[in-house]
């Protein structure tokens, strides 16, 4: 009597298995309690790490060859979150195993971009090297590409750049980064380096709802905290100066608040030389910015037009 | 009080004893007589700058031999700062012996060429020849190895040299061999020194019983003539092992990185000589660290800044063999001189093997605890996969497989680490 | 004959993947690792070609493999070192440094021997490789 062969169990593996292991829930926890709103990055995000827990499964059981192309585009305008979420890519990535360090290079052009003739090889490498093994973050990323200067270095720097991308997708992800707009035109006349960014990600601006909820995260991490006439202050500044131009998101409310503590500052200090030495402070004055601090600004007396630049 | 005593300030000259502690584990309760430790402090003003025989002499003149004294140890001293920083220190020290030697990252291969007696300068340099040229750093004279009538001096020192520089260019690295100059005088001293000198050797040796003025006067030209000066402990053993009488030789390592050598047999842990491994390490750290800190449990009874001072290489010679080398690196780290007389001349393949035996199983240990692997658990199988491939590796770890020297030590620490519950 | 400068000269040559793992280790240390290269390895010639800087600041060893492989496509002949400077007080030196390259034939040094003072010898070591000049010996 024959007996029937038996196939081997097919090796199996189990994504939410991974997904645990990997402890991704925390990191993604950690950025939905770090940033505000941003629901459409996040969901990105979310869906990128299924992407690459779904990669890893697959390589666990030999179906893909090679590194994945990992590199990535953040757009969007200044203060919305790019570089934050940039790290928490980067632990993500590191995680998951894609990269060897959990570290980030953020640069600019000019810390790749020489001055010189044979300056910026050199230059462009020490970055690339020092941010090996994990993320190279390249703000304003447009700016390595000067179309108005035929014998600009930064060409110099892209190609190099391109070929490291390219060639040691296992020890480097970059992640590109500046306005849309911008990168949209960057992309059109650099289409190698379009075609190496495997992710885009779109960074929205914040509505005025969630500027007013960073600015109590703010404050409250530096140990302040905004008083109810403070809070409905701010909020009217808010929607002032989302009129405004060169408006820089969750960075402009940091700018003023931090001008709202000095104000505050020059209040209690006022106050306490007028009242002499025997006038003692609590935590709660301290603490406290009230609605003066944030009604001083400029932009509540002014007329539009002179609130160009002064905010 | 005589008059005299009056025409001084008889009370700075004084010694002042601060604190008095009993030594754990002695007095009633216990069957050893009551000890103490006592803290005793002098003015600076005491010592004549840079001169280790007056510092010696004021501390272990007369005092060890006092009748009203039963028992009596030097356990350790502090060396203030200022006082220190009128001592040359080491000629060379580890940094600047490893740049000329250009060799880093492992510690340094040496043995003693045997028999030490009876070879003639002719025999004797081959086996220089065969222990450097098989992979080893240095090769070393024995400390009584002097001019004898088996072989004069000068004949040994040209012959070696012959040996060293042939193994030079047979491996393309700086080799050495440790020329003892000990003598009857110091002007024989200097001689010899300058012999070895003309023949372009990097190293010479000195014995501990030369005296402290001469191992000195020995550092100084040491450091004058671009020369590592090697000390062989000779003599040592009869006051610093008992615990209750003597010199620790802790002392005597602070006193000689103050007097200025380069090399300086230190113990071993698992080897032949004496050496518990607590006592070993406070030793260790005397001689290579910048700063040590007050540390009971290695005997260091004092924080004790070295103002800069050079580091001294500490040499771990006697009983220690190819299989020990990753319990010698957990112990002694990479700072020290690893000499395997027995281990290498012993070979049952021949100098030559016994050579590269440890240069392998030292290469292979320093890479596997590179890269992460834990040697002190898995060192025995580190060896046993370098030794697949490298058949002088297989025969020593055969050879000596079984040799060990489980003996309590004399000297120990008197402070022990309390268990506590976890 | 092999020359066995270098830490790890009695092994066998290092792979990538080995000398990845020194680097990892030199990193972690926090040294810096530098490439050096030359054709003539006299033990006396300390100063060997840089191959750019020391490296500063790098989390992971890819940066040096990549040099390393740099330096042997252009060197393929030469004797290739990664060293590890370490810059802390007391040391301000070295810490490791091993051969990564080395030509595939090695052809070793003369000992001159110049007779001097009756029975006493003054010993020069000179490289072969150094016969010829340079960029032409390996």
């Amino acid at each position: 009597m024959n007996a029937q062969p038996i196939d081997p169990p097919a090796p199996t593996t189990s994504l939410a298995r991974l997904y645990a292991e990997s402890g991704m829930a925390e990191v993604l926890a950690q950025l939905d309690a770090e940033l505000v709103g941003l629901a459409p990055v996040k969901t990105r995000i979310g869906e990128i790490a299924s992407l690459l827990i779904v990669e890893k499964a697959r390589r666990n059981l030999g179906l893909t060859a090679g590194a994945p192309s990992l590199h990535m585009c953040f757009t969007g305008n200044p203060g919305t979150g790019k570089t934050t979420v940039a790290l928490r890519m980067a632990e993500i990535l590191h995680r998951l195993g894609y990269i060897r360090k959990n570290h980030l290079v953020s640069v600019t052009r000019d810390d790749l971009v020489g001055q010189y003739i044979g300056h910026t090889a050199p230059k462009t490498k020490d970055v690339l090297k020092r941010a090996m093994g994990g993320v190279l973050f390249i703000d304003e990323a447009y700016y390595l590409y000067r179309p108005e200067n035929e014998r600009d270095y930064g060409q110099e720097a892209i190609e190099i750049l391109l070929q490291i991308m390219e060639n040691q997708r296992e020890d480097l992800v970059v992640i590109l980064a500046g306005y849309r707009t911008r990168m949209d035109t960057f992309f059109q006349s650099n289409p190698g380096m379009a075609s190496r960014i495997a992710h885009h990600i779109d960074f929205p601006d914040y509505g005025a709802d969630e500027l007013l909820a960073i600015a109590e995260r703010m404050t409250a991490r530096l140990d302040y905290r905004l008083d109810a006439g403070a809070r409905e202050a701010l909020r009217e500044y808010i929607a002032l100066r989302l009129a405004r131009p060169h408006f820089a998101n969750a960075r402009s409310i940091r700018n003023a608040l931090d001008r709202a503590r000095l104000r505050q500052a020059g209040r209690l200090f006022q106050a306490a030389l007028a009242a002499g030495v025997d006038a003692e402070l609590s935590a709660e004055q301290l603490t406290t910015i009230d609605a003066a601090d944030i009604r001083a600004s400029r932009l509540f007396n002014e007329r539009p037009a002179e609130a160009e630049s002064a905010h | 009080m005589v008059w005299t005593d009056r025409l001084t300030a008889c009370d700075k000259y004084r010694a002042k004893a601060y604190r008095v502690e009993p030594v754990p584990n002695t007095g009633p309760g216990t069957q050893t007589e009551a000890q103490y430790f006592a803290y005793i402090a002098y003015a600076l003003d005491l010592f004549e700058e840079g001169s280790i025989a007056n510092l010696t002499a004021s501390i272990i003149g007369n005092v060890f031999g006092f009748k009203p004294l039963k028992a009596l140890r030097l356990e350790d001293m502090r060396i203030p700062v200022a006082y220190l920083k009128t001592f040359q220190g080491p000629a060379t020290g580890i940094v600047v012996e490893r740049e000329r030697l250009d060799k880093f990252g492992r510690p340094l291969l040496g043995a003693t060429t045997k028999p030490k007696l009876g070879l003639s300068g002719r025999n004797y340099g081959r086996v220089v020849y065969e222990a450097l040229k098989g992979g080893l750093d240095f090769v070393k004279d024995d400390e009584n190895i002097n001019s004898q009538p088996f072989m004069h001096w000068r004949d040994r020192f040209l012959f070696v040299m012959e040996a060293v520089n042939r193994a030079a260019a047979e491996s393309g690295e700086v080799k050495g061999h440790y020329l003892n100059v000990t003598a009857a005088t110091m002007e024989d001293m200097y001689e010899r020194a300058e012999f070895a000198k003309s023949l372009g050797s990097n190293i010479i040796m000195i014995d501990l019983v030369i005296g402290y003025t001469a191992i000195q006067s020995m550092a100084k030209w040491a450091r004058r003539n671009d020369m590592i000066l090697h000390l062989h402990r000779a003599g040592h053993g009869t006051y610093t092992r008992q615990k209750s009488h003597g010199i620790s030789f802790r002392v005597i390592s602070k006193w000689m990185r103050m007097a200025g050598v380069d090399h300086i047999h230190a113990g071993t842990v698992v080897g032949k000589l004496e050496g518990d491994p607590s006592v070993i390490a406070g030793i260790y750290d005397t001689l290579r660290e910048m700063h040590t800190p007050r540390d009971l449990q290695h005997g260091l009874y004092f924080d004790q800044d070295w103002a800069s001072l050079r580091r001294v290489m500490p040499v771990a010679s006697g009983g220690i063999h190819a299989g020990q080398m990753h319990q010698l690196i957990h112990y002694l780290g990479e700072d020290v001189v690893l000499q395997f007389g027995g281990g290498t001349i012993g070979h049952p393949q021949g100098i030559q093997a016994g050579a590269t035996a440890n240069r392998v199983a030292l290469e292979a240990m320093i890479q596997a605890r590179n890269e992460g692997v834990d040697i002190w658990h898995e060192g025995p199988e580190v060896l046993a996969k370098a030794a697949r491939w490298c058949s002088p590796l297989r025969a020593a770890l055969d050879t000596w497989k079984d040799v060990t020297f489980d003996y309590t030590s004399t000297d120990t620490v008197d402070y022990v680490p309390t268990p506590t519950a976890a | 004959m092999r020359i066995t400068q270098g830490t790890f000269s009695f092994l066998p040559d290092l792979t990538d993947e080995q000398i990845r793992a020194q680097v990892e280790y030199i990193l972690q240390q926090g040294w810096a690792p530098s490439i050096e290269f030359t054709d003539d390895p006299h033990p006396r010639n300390t100063y060997w070609e840089l191959w750019g800087l020391p490296m500063f600041d790098l989390k992971d060893a890819a940066g040096v493999l990549m040099e390393v492989r740099a330096c042997r496509a252009q060197y393929p002949d030469h004797y290739i070192k990664v060293n590890a400077f370490d810059s802390t007080h007391g040391f301000e030196t070295l810490r490791l440094s091993f051969i990564v390259n080395r030509p595939a034939n090695e052809n070793g040094f003369r000992l001159i021997r110049q007779e001097i003072d009756g029975r006493a010898l003054r010993y020069t070591l000179q490289s072969y490789a150094s016969d010829r000049p340079s960029g032409s010996r390996y």
